[in-house]
């Protein structure tokens, strides 16, 4: 174990936790270690962003995390919910019920007008919305006067708002987002980063966001930084200079441990 | 490019079998039909051939292959003009034949042979040459006949019977003594190989004149081989001199080639069956590539952009898809071919069970053959992947640099207003035919159907829109979610929805069509039989062919039958056509009233009565005198005394009974109708009746029910042939759904991986897909019912004066319905398994 547990106030319980996290893709000479030991609690009520150079194996752990893909060996735990023995409709109703998603490509379906790519995951679930918190969700991303658009008549910024309030109104103990910003235009993108830090504040969500871009990760309450699998630093109420030297310092690392091999 | 786009074709493995297949199967329909029908004609070419001599001498105004139907002459040879006819130079050798029809087999069990389909020939042997020289009859098992109780059997009939050589085999004789044995001496076949499915009983010269000419030591028939250095045409102007009155002398070609006529009027109608069936596969077939080129364009937008932004000219794109659609068409057509050749054989084996067997040596590739399968294969392909081809090169360069690769489809507004255009055509031409327009009524309407079938396929996504919201709106409401993102993805693309559903939409509105007038067909009969059937029991052979007077005769005697009217049918030629002539004993008034409508019904002495139709079509009044003529030259100058309403117990011309003996015709029944006897038990004097007609299984004894039963059981044959159809039909609309279906989930992978991600499970994913399926189905059923029913009921109206009475096919349709639901629930199968198996992130990350 290379790496400290990450430690949590004891005042917070956690929304998510991996325990000694592995995953190798491949086998022999061509065995890739994506992820190589992670352990990580994600305490409720606080919006983590995971950064990390590429390969860096910072995807790999959001979807490990997020019951999309299944960890080599290690435990996930979401809520009180130990992943690895559960079947994949265990997977799906989990995913459902308890975790919400923002992609980098919006992933809206065309078909769907807003109102009703936002109600999709509940519908699934033949669960009723909460009117009050749709409303208050709405509201908060902006988009009352949108809700009968189709994905083809909005913006990015817009689309990926709708896909925004699609993760959070079904009250997920988790929100993981990866790269929400990374296909808009810094304009959209701060509107989208505010409305999470504001879900954060407002509604306590959890939400955990990986990201390689400094601005977007100085949203966040802490940033872990990932390398070579591996947790390997974070910082707590970052500003974007923190951010930026971090980075930096784990690239100059990653590029002399190139130079070394 | 040329490399490009061969890299393609094989970068897309299971796309291109998909569009392959359907190919393969529009060619395969087409080959093996075509394979088919050669064998068919090759082997009646073959048994015509072989079983034909030089030159024979035969009844004037016989019909060669009429098997029967109409009776026998009584006209005979004496041995003498053998023997003048052997004596001319031209005549090397002239043997006498003894040919006799409506001899029926049994099998050792008492149950009948054949005597369904195919004919049953009874001849005496001898050993004169075919045509070319070749015997005519090749034994196979023991020895020929000789003495009046020897018989040979053809192989197929001696097994059928579970005969062996030496066993007594037992015969309904046509004329006199009803039942006959006769002892198993050898087993035979045509020359050509095989029997086409006919029995033949082949007797002793003298066999054959006690069966048929009463023991008298005559022929009906005289068999000529020409003398060396003969021609068929001297052979027979030099024997036509010494022939006696009644007969004629005519070359084998020209026997052989009415033979062929007969033959081809009857394989015509197989042959125009079979070839509907493949035209519909390539047709259909036709849109299934259409569409799948569509989407595989669609589906390579960027990559086609990015060959423009690189330097290609529209030309050049255009070509490259063409040039894939040429080589997938070669190979497929190829593989079409071949799956041809086992569709002929698989053909061929069902005809051998309902008894039309085909040599197998006949079933082989022509060379005409194979270039037609090459040329409808790949021109049909070439033509279908045209239009998406040239909608592939206008994709603009920069399309490659956008994120988003949609492509703008044209309006479907202008094929809107054409289609709309095309279908008033077609009502317009259905309209003329109804009221009257030159011509044939049917072939108006048939002319407006064509148009409106494809008019539909082509503008289904328009027609059918309310077909798929309203699928949308029922999946919604019982399905929730799943069942309107099912609906919404139909409707995504209505275009490729509608094309995809064209497959099933054709076939059923064939299906429906031909639906629409069995069961007109059905209640017609109905309607007819229970107007026309006044007698309390017909006794009728199963095939209509005449049978020995005996078995009326024991009718006769049955306690309670009160009066018993005999009926004969045969062919008489007036006005140099063929006419059904019935010739009806006294009691036929007191059975049958027909509806007179000049005149009178009963007739004696040289009188007739005609019905409406003939009298119609001849410009024939009461008063008129008929001169007919019959087989054998026999003449009968009838006055025509009454003109009655079409009917079926009546023939064109009806004379009495008697005068059928003075045109030569030898006496036997056709129809015996009874009426009960005042007070007599019904339920008896059938069981009674059934009892004595039971010694001859050709014939059934029927009451009003059970004589429409029987017809109705011949229409239901009919309906054999639209399931046929509809096999043909669903077996393509699959073809076509899995392969669109497949298509969209490869195109939506990334919404599927999204839909997953968020929490639908795989049933969920399973049933959306198969949701969707079954709407494609639903539309292809629901327009090909609405066209067929419409078609269908115009059809009935043209045909009022056959087809009386309209008759709908509820049952029937309900059933399309289910079906139409099982077929999309099949071909979902595939895709909907290929889509849950998708993992959730290779699937959200696809580009």
């Amino acid at each position: 174990m290379t790496t400290a547990p990450t430690p949590v106030s004891p005042t917070q319980p956690v929304a998510a936790r991996a325990i000694d996290l592995h995953k190798t893709y491949g086998s022999g000479d061509s065995e890739v270690r994506a992820l190589d030991g992670v352990t990580i609690e994600l305490a409720q009520g606080q919006f983590t962003a995971i950064m990390g150079p590429s390969g860096s194996g910072k995807s790999t752990l959001m979807h490990c995390l997020a019951a999309l893909d299944t960890p080599t060996a290690g435990e996930v735990v979401v809520g009180d919910t130990a992943l690895s023995r559960l079947r994949d409709k265990a997977l799906t109703t989990l995913r459902r019920e308890q975790v919400g998603f923002v992609f980098q490509a919006f992933n809206l379906i065309p078909t769907l007008t807003a109102r009703e790519n936002i109600l999709l995951p509940l519908s699934l679930a033949g669960r009723k919305p909460d009117p009050a918190w749709f409303d208050t969700v709405i509201d908060a991303v902006g988009l009352r006067d949108r809700l009968k658009h189709r994905p083809a008549e909005m913006s990015g910024g817009q689309q990926q708002r709708v896909a925004c309030a699609r993760a959070l109104v079904s009250k997920p103990s988790i929100v993981f987002a990866d790269e929400p910003t990374g296909n808009l235009d810094s304009t959209s993108g701060a509107e989208v980063l505010s409305f999470l830090r504001r879900s954060v504040d407002e509604f306590g969500q959890t939400i955990v966001m990986v990201t390689h871009d400094a601005v977007a990760a100085s949203y966040c309450d802490r940033v872990v930084f990932l390398a070579d699998g591996r947790v390997v630093d974070e910082i707590n109420k970052p500003d974007r200079e923190q951010i930026l030297e971090h980075m930096t310092a784990l690239q100059a690392a990653a590029a002399a441990a190139r130079g070394r091999a | 490019m040329l490399r490009l786009t061969l890299r393609n074709i094989f970068a897309r493995k299971v796309r291109l079998f998909m569009s392959g297949l359907s190919i393969i199967l529009g060619v395969a329909f087409l080959s093996g039909v075509l394979v088919f029908s050669n064998g068919l004609s090759a082997t009646f070419d073959s048994i015509i051939h072989g079983s034909t001599p030089d030159g024979a001498v035969r009844a004037m105004d016989t019909e060669e292959f009429d098997g029967g139907y109409s009776g026998q002459t009584d006209q005979v040879l004496d041995p003498g003009v053998v023997d003048d006819l052997e004596a001319l130079p031209e005549v090397a050798r002239a043997d006498g034949d003894v040919v006799g029809f409506g001899m029926s087999l049994l099998a050792s069990d008492g149950t009948l042979v054949g005597g369904t389909g195919a004919p049953t020939l009874a001849f005496n042997y001898h050993d004169g040459p075919n045509m070319d020289g070749d015997e005519a009859l090749v034994l196979k098992k023991g020895q020929w006949p000789s003495g009046t109780d020897e018989m040979v059997l053809d192989e197929a009939a001696a097994k059928a019977g579970d005969y062996t050589v030496g066993d007594q085999v037992k015969l309904l004789a046509p004329f006199g003594t009803l039942e006959r044995t006769a002892t198993l001496v050898g087993t035979a076949e045509f020359n050509g190989g095989g029997t086409a499915g006919a029995t033949l009983l082949i007797f002793s010269t003298e066999g054959a004149q006690e069966l048929f000419l009463d023991g008298k030591s005559v022929f009906n028939r005289i068999s000529l081989t020409a003398a060396n250095g003969v021609t068929q045409e001297q052979l027979a102007t030099a024997a036509d001199k010494v022939v006696p009155e009644g007969f004629e002398a005519v070359t084998g070609n020209q026997v052989a080639e009415e033979s062929q006529d007969a033959v081809g009027s009857f394989l015509g109608v197989i042959n125009t069956f079979l070839l509907v069936f493949a035209i519909i596969a390539v047709i259909v077939g036709a849109f299934i590539i259409v569409n799948t080129f569509s989407i595989l364009v669609a589906q390579r937008t960027r990559e086609l952009a990015l060959l423009r932004a690189l330097g290609a000219g529209r030309a050049q794109v255009t070509r490259s898809v063409l040039l894939e659609a040429f080589v997938l068409a070669v190979v497929a057509s190829t593989l079409g071919i071949g799956a041809g050749l086992l569709l002929a054989r698989g053909l061929a084996a069902i005809f051998r069970v309902i008894g039309l067997d085909i040599a197998g040596n006949a079933l082989d590739l022509t060379a005409w053959t194979v270039v037609l399968s090459y040329v409808v294969g790949v021109g049909m392909t070439m033509v279908a992947a045209y239009l998406p081809a040239r909608h592939g090169s206008k994709v603009a360069p920069v399309a490659a640099m956008r994120a988003d690769t949609t492509v703008e489809r044209a309006s479907l507004r202008r094929r809107t207003a054409i289609g709309s255009v095309v279908l008033v055509i077609g009502a317009g031409c259905a309209i003329a035919g109804l009221n009257g327009a030159p011509g044939s009524d049917a072939a108006w309407i048939g002319v407006g159907a064509v148009l409106w079938i494809l008019t539909v396929a082509a503008i289904s996504s328009v027609v059918g829109k309310p077909v798929l919201v309203l699928c949308r709106a029922l999946f919604a409401r019982s399905f929730g979610t799943t069942g309107r993102l099912a609906g919404e993805d139909a409707l995504r693309d209505p275009r490729r929805t509608g094309a995809t559903a064209s497959a099933l939409m054709i076939g059923l509105a064939l299906v429906s069509t031909i639906g629409v007038l069995a069961a007109s067909l059905n209640k017609s009969v109905d309607d007819v039989v229970d107007d026309q059937f006044t007698a309390d029991l017909l006794v009728q052979s199963t095939n209509y062919l005449p049978f020995s007077t005996q078995v009326g005769d024991r009718i006769a005697e049955v306690d309670g039958v009160g009066v018993m009217s005999r009926q004969q049918f045969t062919n008489a030629q007036y006005d140099g056509k063929s006419v059904y002539l019935t010739g009806n004993d006294d009691n036929f008034a007191e059975i049958y009233d027909l509806e007179t409508i000049d005149g009178r019904q009963e007739v004696s002495g040289a009188e007739a009565f005609v019905t409406e139709g003939f009298a119609t079509d001849n410009d024939i009044e009461v008063g008129d005198t008929l001169d007919l003529g019959f087989t054998g030259g026999k003449k009968l100058t009838p006055t025509v005394v009454g003109v009655v309403e079409d009917s079926e117990v009546a023939g064109a011309i009806n004379v009495p009974l008697d005068q059928l003996a003075r045109a030569g015709v030898l006496r036997q029944d056709t129809a015996v109708s009874i009426l009960f006897a005042p007070g007599a038990d019904a339920s008896t004097v059938r069981d009674d009746v059934d009892a004595a007609a039971s010694s001859a299984p050709i014939v059934g004894v029927f009451d009003k029910e059970g004589f429409a039963d029987e017809i109705r059981s011949q229409v239901n044959q009919l309906l054999y042939i639209i399931y046929g159809l509809l096999a043909l039909a669903i077996v393509i609309a699959v073809i076509g759904i899995i392969n669109t279906l497949g298509l969209s989930v490869i195109e939506r992978t990334r919404e599927i991986g999204l839909l997953r991600a968020i929490g639908m499970s795989r049933a969920k994913l399973r049933r959306m897909i198969t949701l969707e399926s079954i709407t494609i189905a639903l539309l292809g059923a629901v327009l090909g019912m609405v066209l067929g029913l419409t078609i269908g009921v115009l059809l009935q109206r043209s045909l009022s004066e056959e087809l009386s009475s309209l008759g709908l096919p509820l049952g029937q349709l309900i059933g399309f319905l289910v079906t139409a639901v099982v077929v999309g629930v099949l071909a979902a199968v595939i895709p909907a398994v290929r889509a849950s198996r998708l993992n959730v992130l290779d699937a959200i990350s696809t580009e």
